[in-house]
């Protein structure tokens, strides 16, 4: 079964012209794609069948009939409104996947840092690319991390020399605009931060309009010792608008690493998360927050991987759905035999707004080390009638009712955002989604 | 016109009658005590007053100022002018005290075609009331309720009282877990909203706090009826008999 489904996309030939052209490609990138096509080969398109994918099924995806060879749309869009709150931030901009030089802004960059759009058909990559890149995230069992790893075109570096500390945020937006062809396309990022830097990077996957878009992203990051890396993703991705997002971290000893997934739109996103806890003393936070509301559909995997003693772990993951959408979470934290002390906590809720709106959860704990402190729960429920009843009896209208518990509800992750212009800026993407999905359920009453 | 008009209400919690037919007519500018031994359905009276969901009522009516009042969901009752103080207010975390009670009051405002203050105008109006009833800064910031002790809690409830200045305030055992001080506290924010243009329902179980909120009348409420009505002097009698009597009265 997993063949046929393999042969129907990318076709066979496709494949095999991929892996012609990595040969014919710079050596430092051929040796990553050729072990991204074996794998996608191997795997294939994710099924039900197999247990990473059993809640999140890829076949509305397939249908529309992505190319991932495809010349993807050239559009021209305006600049995209900034994020409230971060106006001030180094932005780097990509179109379909395409660097937009016009739309960027990277004027005041310290010494000792690099932001920069990324080619694979550069014969003369910086040092950190060829060192890391494709060497952070193991490709098993993530296809379409593969899929990106065979494909991908254009990306960007973002990288710290040691001690380098950036006082304001780096915002990487990568718009999905369709046009008459269904456009897919692979985003590519690298972050190496140094010894002792620091860096706060915003990713912004956005869909800018109803035609179908699939933006298949990987980003790796490597953080050395003692360094501090907070990184954020936000997805509002449209009615058609598909996105698969693999993160990768290898956090060094006593590096800290502060994560965030907020989940605002799209027909399909899954956002995995691989954290690789190699030194002890690593502190690695990954939260997230979504709101699910129409046809969308919204995964949240991750793995959380002690292999060194002494490191700490975080997530807390809330999700609001409504309508007919679904939300998915996915949590494993794996504590290896020599990962003593570890300190592992992780945490799902989800509120439901409607009857059919659906919740799968799965939290994992898989613990061969006997010396350790992990805790795992999963809630989901409604929002809370008393609660509701206490806001309604203030003659506050039921709308702005549901509105502001579930703005309360959602906080309780988002509140987990260390970075206070990120956290402000990203409850106010949350907020106006919450507002509109809320207006909705007023019209529809 | 009465402000508020009950006639032959029953209502239904889960399928248990509690109310059994309720008569009962608050006039603008009076206070009404309701008493009675627990479990004899007052509470009950307040939440249907108030409109909450999972209250179902199977016969009788309710008027409030000339409008059917069953009629209306909890949200515009409230917006109508009619106030519940909970016995046990609910914490909301994750929404401040300051927006949740801003947000109230722009509703009623949006309600009677007033428009919204911003936030530096709400606080100021705020700062005199919460003075009055001891309410710090603090307690406005935090999330509703939330590690409130349960005085701070009742205070709330009357400051949100104050905030809203409803025609009708159901007051659902205010005073109950309050030590004196606090009563004390509670109590002069009740008396500070008299007026001729209010009426109050102060639904209580124990007399004491009628020594500092003086009723103009006083209810007994057992079996889900109000057995006995009178003047002030009712409430002493009560405290001197017991509600005995009275049960007894509502079961024969």
């Amino acid at each position: 079964m997993t063949a046929r489904t393999t042969q129907s996309w990318p076709t066979d030939e496709g494949l095999i012209a991929a892996e012609r052209a990595a040969d014919a490609g710079p050596e430092w990138v051929a040796e990553t794609r050729r072990q991204g096509l074996r794998i996608f080969r191997d795997e294939g398109v994710p099924h039900a069948k197999i247990e990473a994918w059993k809640y999140t099924g890829v076949n509305g995806l397939v249908g529309i009939g992505f190319d991932p060879q495809g010349t993807v749309p050239e559009v021209v869009i305006p600049p995209p409104p900034p994020l409230a709150g971060l106006e001030d931030a180094y932005h780097l901009v990509f179109v379909n996947g395409r660097f937009a030089p016009r739309l960027s802004d990277l004027d005041g960059l310290p010494q000792g840092a690099a932001l920069e759009p990324l080619t694979a058909a550069d014969p003369n990559p910086p040092e950190a690319v060829r060192a890391y890149l494709g060497r952070i995230l193991e490709l098993d069992g993530m296809p379409f991390a593969a899929l990106n790893t065979a494909f991908w075109t254009e990306g960007c570096l973002v990288s710290l020399d040691d001690g380098c500390a950036l006082s304001r945020p780096i915002h990487l937006v990568s718009i999905a605009a369709g046009g008459e062809t269904p456009a897919m396309f692979a985003p590519r990022t690298l972050v190496v931060v140094g010894r002792g830097a620091r860096a706060t990077i915003v990713e912004s996957h956005l869909g800018a309009t109803a035609a179908p878009t699939f933006s298949n992203a990987v980003v790796e990051v490597v953080a050395a010792d003692g360094a501090v890396v907070e990184h954020y993703k936000r997805v509002e991705g449209g009615e058609s608008g598909f996105h698969t997002g693999a993160s990768a971290v290898r956090l060094g000893a006593d590096a800290s690493y502060d994560g965030f997934a907020l989940t605002l739109g799209g027909r399909l996103v899954r956002n995995e998360y691989r954290m690789t806890l190699a030194s002890p003393g690593a502190e690695c936070r990954i939260n997230g927050a979504y709101a699910a509301f129409g046809d969308s559909h919204v995964d949240n995997t991750t793995l959380i991987d002690h292999v060194a003693a002494g490191a700490t772990s975080r997530e807390i993951f809330m999700g609001v759905i409504g309508d007919t959408a679904r939300g998915v979470f996915q949590g494993k934290i794996r504590v290896r035999k020599h990962a003593q002390k570890t300190d592992g906590h992780q945490l799902h809720k989800a509120i439901l707004l409607s009857s059919g709106a659906e919740v799968d959860a799965k939290p994992e704990l898989e613990i061969y080390a006997d010396d350790v402190k992990c805790t795992h729960g999963a809630t989901a429920g409604k929002l809370d009638e008393t609660m509701l009843f206490y806001l309604l009896s203030r003659g506050i209208p039921e709308s702005d009712a549901q509105r502001m518990l579930i703005q309360a509800f959602l906080s309780g992750a988002l509140d987990e955002i260390r970075h206070a212009d990120v956290r402000e800026a990203l409850r106010g993407a949350l907020n106006k989604t919450v507002d509109d999905a809320t207006r909705n359920l007023r019209d529809d009453q | 016109m009465a402000l508020l008009e009950i006639q032959g209400l029953r209502a239904r919690v889960e399928g248990n009658e509690i109310l059994k037919g309720v008569d009962l007519r608050v006039e603008a500018g009076a206070v009404h005590a309701v008493m009675g031994p627990n479990g004899s359905g007052k509470s009950t009276l307040a939440h249907v007053i108030a409109g909450r969901p999972g209250y179902e009522v199977t016969d009788g009516s309710i008027t409030f100022e000339g409008r059917d009042l069953l009629a209306l969901a909890a949200d515009e009752r409230a917006r109508a002018g009619v106030f519940l103080a909970f016995q046990y207010p609910v914490e909301i975390p994750g929404v401040t005290n300051t927006t949740f009670l801003r947000h109230a009051l722009n509703a009623q405002r949006a309600e009677r075609g007033e428009a919204a203050l911003d936030p530096i105008e709400f606080v100021r109006m705020l700062r005199d009331k919460m003075r009055a009833l001891d309410i710090t800064e603090n307690l406005l910031k935090r999330p509703v309720n939330v590690g409130f002790s349960g005085g701070e809690k009742k205070r709330n409830e009357i400051l949100q009282m104050a905030v809203l200045e409803p025609r009708l305030a159901v007051l659902d055992e205010t005073d109950s877990g309050l030590d004196i001080d606090a009563l004390r506290v509670v109590a002069d924010g009740v008396n500070a909203l008299r007026s001729s243009a209010r009426g109050m329902l102060l639904i209580t179980h124990y007399q004491r706090v009628l020594t500092y909120v003086v009723p103009d009348h006083v209810h007994v409420f057992a079996g889900g009826v109000i057995v006995a009505s009178g003047g002030k002097d009712l409430a002493s009698e009560l405290e001197e008999k017991g509600y005995a009597d009275f049960v007894g009265a509502a079961a024969a």
